[in-house]
């Protein structure tokens, strides 16, 4: 406790968090938990997951989950929707939308946090749009174009196809994360901020 | 879910015997310039380049492919796209660029053992101890989070049978929230157990 700084900033309740997030991200693209639907959707979740790392972790931890897991996806471990995983996902065509993934997680747990201890449905929704949806297309839609040499406006429009999904998955983990704030007020980032600096960093 | 091993395959070439922070900035260099190359012919080169570093490495075929097999469908359809709207020229251009990135990309991470990769990666995260995270804890890090995928997706099936129990099979809030808060209990628990273990100090 004496240690100024590093431990304050850094507890161990912390980096178990940041782990188990990152863990569930690669959880949320697994063939077996992401049929929702039945089998005849398949939608990945991932960014779902992102969206929830953001909303419950707050800012810095969110994304340095996002980082973990991606350094995992590049060291080769088959952590991507679909049981991709190695250095090839980062040169690929969604490279953007992979790297994007961090500061979408770092925007919408910032815009979560400024709205303190209880922040409302539609502020958990705009959170996600801005920082789920948004941050991550504008991350992902220059580096497609780039990589594929088509225009940039083109490559925008031909993403409006992944568009009506991802506002869904929005909502979705916008409501997630209600209901998991709900049954545990610690998925708040400012109530964990608050608790971590009633108990003196412990 | 155990499932979990790297793409490696271990022969005794040069390409395994370099070290993965050299073949990494390689991949890097290599990247940049396959997106400045714009004509055919050096694109030619370039797979010619890139067959032969595959046949040097000696890891197959097979392996090969399964690198570049997630990016087949976009490939053919990034050609149609570009067909119709760049001739084809571009077209050939555009595909072979991706595709011979991503064999690049896979090239590496098939000779290069998982634990040299994740060492090179560390390295080149240290700057995180800015920000508290020092060495020894990314590196705790990064290996709780492995431990934790397994963990996690036994959660998933769990709550997937207490939801099909409730016979509320088809609501995902049914599903996630219970994911959550329970991955979120093991988190917490996991941190105190780490806090008790004396890692806080």
């Amino acid at each position: 406790m004496n240690d100024v700084g590093k431990q304050r900033r850094f507890p161990t309740g912390d980096l178990a968090r940041v782990a188990v997030f990152a863990a569930l991200i690669a959880v949320l693209g697994m063939p077996g938990s992401l049929n929702v639907f039945g089998n005849a959707v398949p939608i990945t979740l991932q960014t779902l997951g992102v969206m929830l790392a953001g909303v419950i972790l707050g800012t810095w931890r969110a994304a340095l989950a996002v980082v973990v897991l991606l350094v995992l996806v590049a060291a080769g471990l088959p952590l991507l929707s679909g049981g991709r995983g190695g250095l090839g996902a980062f040169v690929g065509p969604s490279a953007g939308f992979l790297i994007g993934w961090i500061p979408g997680a770092a925007v919408t747990g910032w815009l979560v946090e400024r709205a303190g201890r209880d922040p409302g449905i539609v502020r958990l929704v705009v959170a996600c749009l801005v920082g789920g949806v948004g941050v991550i297309y504008l991350f992902g839609i220059p580096v497609q174009a780039v990589v594929t040499g088509v225009p940039l406006g083109t490559t925008a429009l031909l993403s409006l196809a992944f568009l009506p999904g991802d506002l869904i998955k929005a909502v979705l983990a916008s409501v997630i994360a209600r209901g998991t704030q709900r049954a545990y007020p610690d998925a708040i980032p400012a109530v964990h901020q608050e608790r971590l600096r009633a108990g003196g960093g412990r | 879910m155990n499932g979990l091993t790297g793409a490696y395959v271990p022969r005794a070439s040069p390409l395994h015997r370099l070290p993965a922070g050299a073949k990494l900035a390689g991949l890097a260099v290599a990247c940049t310039v396959l997106v400045l190359l714009t004509s055919l012919l050096a694109l030619g080169v370039a797979t010619l380049v890139v067959v032969a570093l595959y046949a040097l490495s000696r890891v197959g075929a097979a392996a090969a492919w399964a690198q570049v097999r997630p990016v087949r469908w976009f490939a053919v359809a990034l050609f149609a796209f570009q067909l119709l709207f760049a001739g084809p020229e571009t077209a050939a251009a555009t595909v072979l660029r991706v595709v011979l990135a991503v064999a690049l990309a896979g090239l590496v991470t098939l000779t290069t053992r998982m634990s040299a990769m994740l060492a090179a990666l560390e390295r080149c995260l240290s700057p995180v101890r800015f920000v508290g995270l020092d060495p020894f804890r990314l590196s705790l890090l990064l290996s709780l989070t492995v431990r934790s995928v397994p963990v996690i997706a036994a959660l998933a099936v769990r709550v997937r049978e207490a939801q099909r129990a409730r016979g509320v099979e088809r609501s995902l809030r049914a599903f996630a929230v219970p994911l959550v808060v329970g991955s979120l209990r093991h988190a917490d628990a996991l941190g105190e157990a780490l806090s008790a273990r004396g890692l806080d100090d």
